[in-house]
């Protein structure tokens, strides 16, 4: 049998490829920009909620948000080491996106203003995030698929945490609940704009469906999205930011408002709030650590010679 | 700036009684901390209670090319299975 034959065949039986399978070209190249993507905006995601750990309102908190940035850490770890069984590398991959020639979300370009950006964060964008990603667990790549099983688990956490914050605060003052609402009206648009570009322009949807790297269109999932998080809203007494949302019972899902492109094509091409001071701030934590990592393997080299020469 | 750290795969053993199982790799300066990473990667939520490191450069593995011919000497042995021999029904404990 051909290999493309047997890469086709692995995929028409729902098998997965593994690291060392033959596969196409372009199947290796979508599949690393796609997972170095993901990696990226987990190691860019921990700035926007690291920037309140130092102020959070008390222990409890802060550690729930150690936690919290600290898991984000990890599943960037546990995505790069599925792109290295691709062949990438990971050096590469660190400069790649300190030199802006890999994308992460453009979740992560927004400012987090307030605390309650904490809680909305863990509700929406990590909502947004497990919406997108369970279905990737099922993904035709298996190291890519099996990271996502382990990420989606500690994902659960991060929406609860979320949630669990914004109801402490909706009981709490008139000027808490405000801070709230004025969070979500912040973030529901650009949680929307994370299930990418509709479908009828993404120009990756329809290979990444047939080679069973995504298993749901942009649209299909924003709607699951919009349709989960309503009577969420409706639980924690806030309004999501749109006057077209509403329920429409001939299509059994929410119709809702159109999305401002124009604001997502911008920020995707580097000209939102945060884009240059994510980067700017992820490459001088890269080269502060330059010492560390050289230093390192000096240790590790010097112990093998001296276990050399004492053998 | 290519990394001068070598990769480990790790192993993980969930609790007492099952396997070490491969859980995914990471990069570290020597044996000690590929430990201590792997701890801190793979088990914040006490996913184990043992950790294997290796470096992958160390690892020999089939190759995926000749999968096929490389399992052949098991195919056909149909024989070593226990559902090739024919035992009546009312033969107990067997």
């Amino acid at each position: 049998m051909s290999l493309e034959l047997q890469f086709e065949e692995t995929i028409a039986h729902d098998q997965r490829l593994e690291p060392r399978d033959w596969v196409p070209d372009a199947y290796r190249s979508t599949m690393v920009r796609m997972i170095a993507q993901h990696a990226h905006s987990e190691i860019i995601g921990m700035q926007p909620e690291g920037n309140w750990i130092t102020r959070a309102p008390s222990l409890r908190r802060k550690a729930i948000l150690l936690a919290k940035v600290q898991d984000e850490a990890g599943h960037g770890l546990y995505l790069y080491s599925a792109a290295e069984t691709l062949g990438a590398d990971r050096a590469e991959l660190t400069e790649k996106l300190v030199t802006g020639r890999q994308k992460y979300s453009s979740i992560f370009n927004y400012p987090t203003l307030t605390f309650a950006d904490v809680g909305v964060i863990g509700w929406l964008v990590d909502g947004a995030a497990i919406c997108n990603q369970v279905p990737l667990c099922r993904s035709s790549y298996g190291p890519y698929a099996r990271a996502m099983i382990r990420i989606c688990k500690e994902e659960s956490f991060h929406q609860r945490q979320g949630y669990e914050l914004l109801m402490t605060m909706m009981r709490g003052t008139e000027q808490q609940r405000a801070m709230v609402q004025e969070s979500v009206d912040r973030w529901w648009w650009p949680s929307l704009m994370m299930f990418g570009p509709p479908d009828a322009d993404s120009s990756h949807t329809a290979q990444s469906m047939e080679w069973k790297i995504k298993r749901h269109t942009n649209d299909e999932l924003r709607q699951r999205f919009v349709d989960m998080s309503v009577p969420q809203a409706d639980a924690l007494g806030v309004t999501l930011p749109d006057p077209d949302l509403r329920w429409n019972a001939e299509r059994e899902h929410h119709d809702f408002g159109e999305i401002d492109w124009a604001e997502f094509k911008q920020v995707v091409s580097g000209n939102g709030p945060c884009n240059a001071q994510r980067v700017a701030h992820r490459k001088a934590a890269h080269d502060e650590g330059a010492w560390v990592r050289e230093a390192a393997a000096a240790h590790a080299r010097k112990n093998d010679e001296r276990r050399g020469s004492a053998a | 700036m290519r990394s001068e750290w070598p990769l480990y795969e790790v192993f993980v053993r969930g609790k007492r009684g099952l396997n070490h199982v491969h859980v995914g790799s990471l990069h570290a300066a020597d044996d000690e901390m590929a430990l201590h990473h792997a701890r801190d990667l793979y088990t914040r939520r006490n996913e184990g209670v043992s950790i294997w490191v290796v470096r992958a450069a160390d690892i020999t593995a089939s190759s995926p090319d000749e999968k096929d011919p490389f399992f052949a000497p098991s195919g056909d042995k149909v024989y070593r299975h226990p559902t090739f021999y024919d035992i009546p029904d009312d033969v107990p404990h067997i």
